[in-house]
């Protein structure tokens, strides 16, 4: 069989991060292949080269044996590849024909769009691919599996037959999946290949032929589905080689400083997202809690900070029950917060770094006197920070967009640990910063664990976790699936418990 | 970067006075096509602005304008587009005045009373889309518009009848209010340090107010905790969550102060002009306050500035037009093309700074690594 798709060597450099590192990737025609890999470990990334969204810096692309390279989405189209994104991107007051068309509109004379062709193509490609719609249908009206077909049929309706599929499933009702499932294998008798990204092991399993697993950045290896179970796609995902967790003396007391119980959290929809989650975490001793994102981490931590809702269940401060306290009661009350995205919920990227400093802690000394605030202190001690903290700025007066992701986080660290905090909820606290930043970030944390401070670590980097948890919670579904002693994992052991290949049953 | 100090002021500078003269080039070409000198028309506005009964006349009409400015700024400061300034400064202006015409006070408690209600009443108005938007989430864009109709369109209308006294009078409003509720004039501050204002123009004293009002919120946005708390929960809501600011709280105390600044916005009508509101009370003013704080950046001292072009310009209309050198509108004219090439120059220096200031972060960590 001729071969759709072959990367050789595609590498791409962010600012201090590798992306992507010397992938290798061989797509053959009409086969329905999946790249599986936690987030971050780089398949976004690989996708939006695929599509001509990004360019390597190194590497080779060949496209059905002739080499290409794309410097935009429209020459990824030319040369027959489609994306369905994961967010759909239609116009909910047109119909499914105008959305469609929008951007190839057939042109009869006098520039007015053939609407007849363009019915009688769109009928065409539904025909061939066993794909059905009304045209008439106004797109509002749909269900979000029918949006998505009509994402596909648009690819379809500008000519592709390489298809990329951006996690497709994360938005769909399990008979939607199955809707999908069938509509995909009727895409590839019809002689489509289709590029799935995913991170669900079954899903993945059950649909693709082949597939390709990456992680950080590197392609592991590629697998026939019929030959492996979850549990070995599981241990590919993660990694043979854990690292060695830190040896220095357990500092963990028996005071306890937050205690999470029977926890269950509600999303919009009234869909479970934190399912009885109860977990302790005492003075001296870091907790970290493993999952693939997506899986309840960011409802669990929103509902300890108190921005957002609790259905029941309760939380504890030393002892104080904190469950309906107002944000700014918990933060005074000893909780520091390293958020997971530090341009969302971590600064306010226009103003000078000494109010981003006192952010979180305006109502304290030495940011604030009364209903004052205390500029000169603020300044004093936003410059103590940058000195303690590396935070390599030219001034404090400067505002938080102008410095390194790096030494943006470093801030924020430096601003929650001088605050001196009982809890520390930190989120992917070294996400998307340098090596360098990274060390600096880990010893501030293990310096404040041996003088007492009780952490909360969410993270997806598992040299982070394994590296400063005294004891691994896995969340799965919004459940607590698995507490393990970070000496003892596996990387078949971890990796079955994030992707749900096997359940744990004592938990707790 | 040899004086990072030095190019910091230039480019602060530089913004308004590129402004200005591309305003003043864009009006020249305008007038000049329109048939009018030019050269002439600016020397008549700059001859008549010089004088000491327009410089009172330029004050006078700077007044409301600040004040509709800060009303605006509020809002901005907190990322909410009140437009509802409007409504919030004709409703109260024309309760406060009914208010004010029925009762007789001593002379500071009469007066007080009238800048209170008239407070009040506004604070009240924008709180009702600060209701809505923190419980149904209303865009306040819409809810303040809508609620403009409603202060004109429904309440003053249908309440203005029961207010007239005299039903046979040609400018029907609520009646005049006593000398006890009449704020006096501030002609004798200027007259101190020059000669005496004639042709019966009078410096309204609401300019006192003004002038407080824009030291209140100068100082309560940027040197207290709550300012703090407003600032940050405009530049970013979610970060100011997870800070402790509780965005609700933030969203209506902002409603509310704009509010309240906005039913101040009438006072030199009721106050020292008119002494009562009629079919003649000034209109147009809460969209003219979105502008003064577009062009005075939402801070004081930029607004005070922003309030006193725009009155200059507006107070030389009326001589362009006795004087027939130009059409009045090219006042209009000028006001838009200022503010429009403003928006612009801040924006330009705006990214030439963050440019700058990412280059100097960036030499330093890369020098120290």
């Amino acid at each position: 069989m001729p071969t759709a798709i072959e990367l050789t060597g595609i590498t791409k450099r962010f600012p201090g991060v590798i992306a992507n590192d010397n992938v290798n990737l061989v797509v053959e025609a009409g086969e329905i292949h999946a790249i599986c890999g936690e987030n971050g470990a780089g398949k976004s990334t690989l996708m939006k080269i695929l599509y001509g969204m990004q360019s390597p810096d190194e590497g080779v692309m060949r496209v059905n044996g002739r080499e290409v390279s794309f410097s935009s989405p429209t020459d990824a189209i030319a040369e027959g590849i489609g994306m369905v994104h994961q967010h759909f991107m239609l116009a909910g007051q047109l119909s499914v024909l105008e959305n469609v068309i929008l951007g190839s509109e057939p042109v009869k004379s006098g520039g007015r769009i053939d609407f007849d062709e363009a019915r009688r193509h769109l009928a065409e490609v539904s025909e061939a691919y066993g794909l059905t719609v009304d045209p008439g249908d106004l797109v509002d009206t749909l269900e979000v599996g029918e949006r998505q077909r009509v994402e596909i049929i648009k690819v379809l309706f500008r000519g592709a037959r390489i298809l990329i599929l951006d996690e497709p499933t994360a938005v769909l009702v399990p008979q939607e999946v199955e809707e999908l499932f069938r509509n995909l294998r009727e895409l590839k008798e019809g002689g489509a290949t289709i590029i799935f990204i995913d991170h669900k092991l079954q899903e993945v399993l059950e649909i693709s032929d082949r597939i390709t697993v990456i992680r950080r950045g590197k392609t592991v290896a590629t697998v026939n589905a019929a030959d492996v179970s979850a549990g070995d796609l599981a241990e590919l995902m993660v990694g043979s080689e854990l690292p060695t967790p830190d040896t220095t003396e357990s500092t963990v007391t028996d005071q306890l400083a937050l205690e999470v119980l029977d926890l269950v959290v509600l999303d919009n929809d009234d869909r479970t997202v934190v399912d009885n989650v109860s977990l302790t975490v005492h003075k001296g001793e870091i907790v970290g809690i493993a999952g693939i994102e997506g899986n309840g981490q960011t409802e669990l931590v929103d509902a300890i900070i108190g921005t957002g809702p609790v259905m029941s269940g309760t939380v504890r401060l030393l002892g104080n029950d904190i469950t309906l306290a107002p944000v700014r009661k918990r933060r005074e009350a000893g909780i520091g917060y390293v958020p997971q995205d530090r341009h969302h919920e971590g600064l306010l990227l226009d103003a000078p770094l000494w109010e981003n400093a006192a952010l979180g802690h305006q109502t304290r000394a030495p940011y604030s006197h009364g209903p004052w605030m205390d500029r000169a202190g603020a300044r004093r001690r936003t410059e103590e920070i940058r000195e303690e903290f590396d935070v390599r700025t030219p001034s404090v007066d400067v505002s938080a967009r102008a410095l390194s992701g790096g030494n943006q986080q470093k801030l924020i660290i430096g601003r929650e640990m001088t605050a001196d905090p009982a809890v520390l909820i930190a989120a992917h606290p070294t996400r998307g910063i340098d090596v360098g930043a990274q060390a600096d970030v880990w010893n501030t944390i293990r310096k404040a664990r041996s003088e007492g401070l009780a952490t909360l670590l969410i993270s997806a980097d598992l040299d982070e976790l394994i590296g400063l948890s005294d004891t691994i919670v896995v969340m799965f579904h919004g459940k607590l699936v698995a507490t393990l002693d970070p000496a003892e994992i596996t990387p078949r052991s971890l990796g079955s418990y994030m992707t749900g290949a096997a359940l744990q049953e004592d938990v707790r | 970067m040899k004086t990072p100090l030095l190019r910091r002021i230039g480019l602060t500078v530089a913004a308004p006075l590129t402004a200005g003269l591309f305003a003043l080039i864009v009006s020249a070409l305008v007038l000049e096509a329109s048939g009018s000198p030019a050269v002439e028309t600016f020397r008549v506005m700059l001859e008549n602005g010089l004088k000491l009964e327009t410089m009172v006349d330029t004050l006078n009409r700077a007044t409301p304008l600040f004040l509709a400015g800060v009303a605006a700024a509020i809002g901005f400061r907190m990322n909410l587009f009140n437009i509802g300034v409007e409504g919030q400064y004709i409703l109260a202006g024309f309760l406060a005045a009914w208010i004010g015409a029925s009762v007789v006070l001593p002379g500071p408690l009469h007066v007080g009373l009238i800048v209170v209600s008239a407070m009040v009443i506004g604070g009240l108005w924008s709180g009702i889309a600060g209701v809505l938007k923190v419980t149904r989430g209303v865009n306040e864009v819409i809810s303040t518009i809508m609620l403009n109709f409603i202060a004109t369109g429904a309440i003053v209308a249908g309440l203005l009848p029961r207010a007239i006294e005299d039903p046979t009078a040609t400018n029907q409003g609520t009646p005049t209010i006593a000398e006890s509720g009449w704020l006096p004039n501030l002609n004798w501050v200027l007259e101190l340090v020059t000669r005496d204002i004639t042709k019966g123009r009078k410096l309204t004293g609401v300019i006192a107010i003004a002038i407080v009002v824009g030291v209140i919120y100068h100082v309560v946005l940027n040197r207290t905790r709550i300012g703090f708390d407003l600032r940050s929960s405009g530049m970013n809501p979610f970060a100011a969550r997870a800070g402790g600011v509780p965005p609700k709280k933030m969203v209506m105390y902002a409603m509310i102060a704009t509010g309240m600044v906005a039913g101040l916005v009438g006072m030199p009508e009721i106050l020292s002009d008119n002494h009562a509101y009629d079919q003649g009370f000034i209109q147009g003013l809460g969209f003219a306050g979105i502008a003064v704080a577009l062009l005075g950046r939402n801070n004081a001292p930029g607004m005070a500035f922003a309030a006193l072009l725009f009155g200059f310009l507006d107070s030389s209309s009326a001589v362009l037009q006795v004087r027939s050198t130009a059409s009045s509108e090219i006042v209009t004219i000028m006001q838009a093309v200022i503010l429009l090439a403003a928006v612009v120059a801040y924006e330009i220096v705006n990214r030439i700074r963050q440019r700058d200031e990412v280059q100097r972060a960036s030499l330093l960590s890369g020098a120290a690594s």
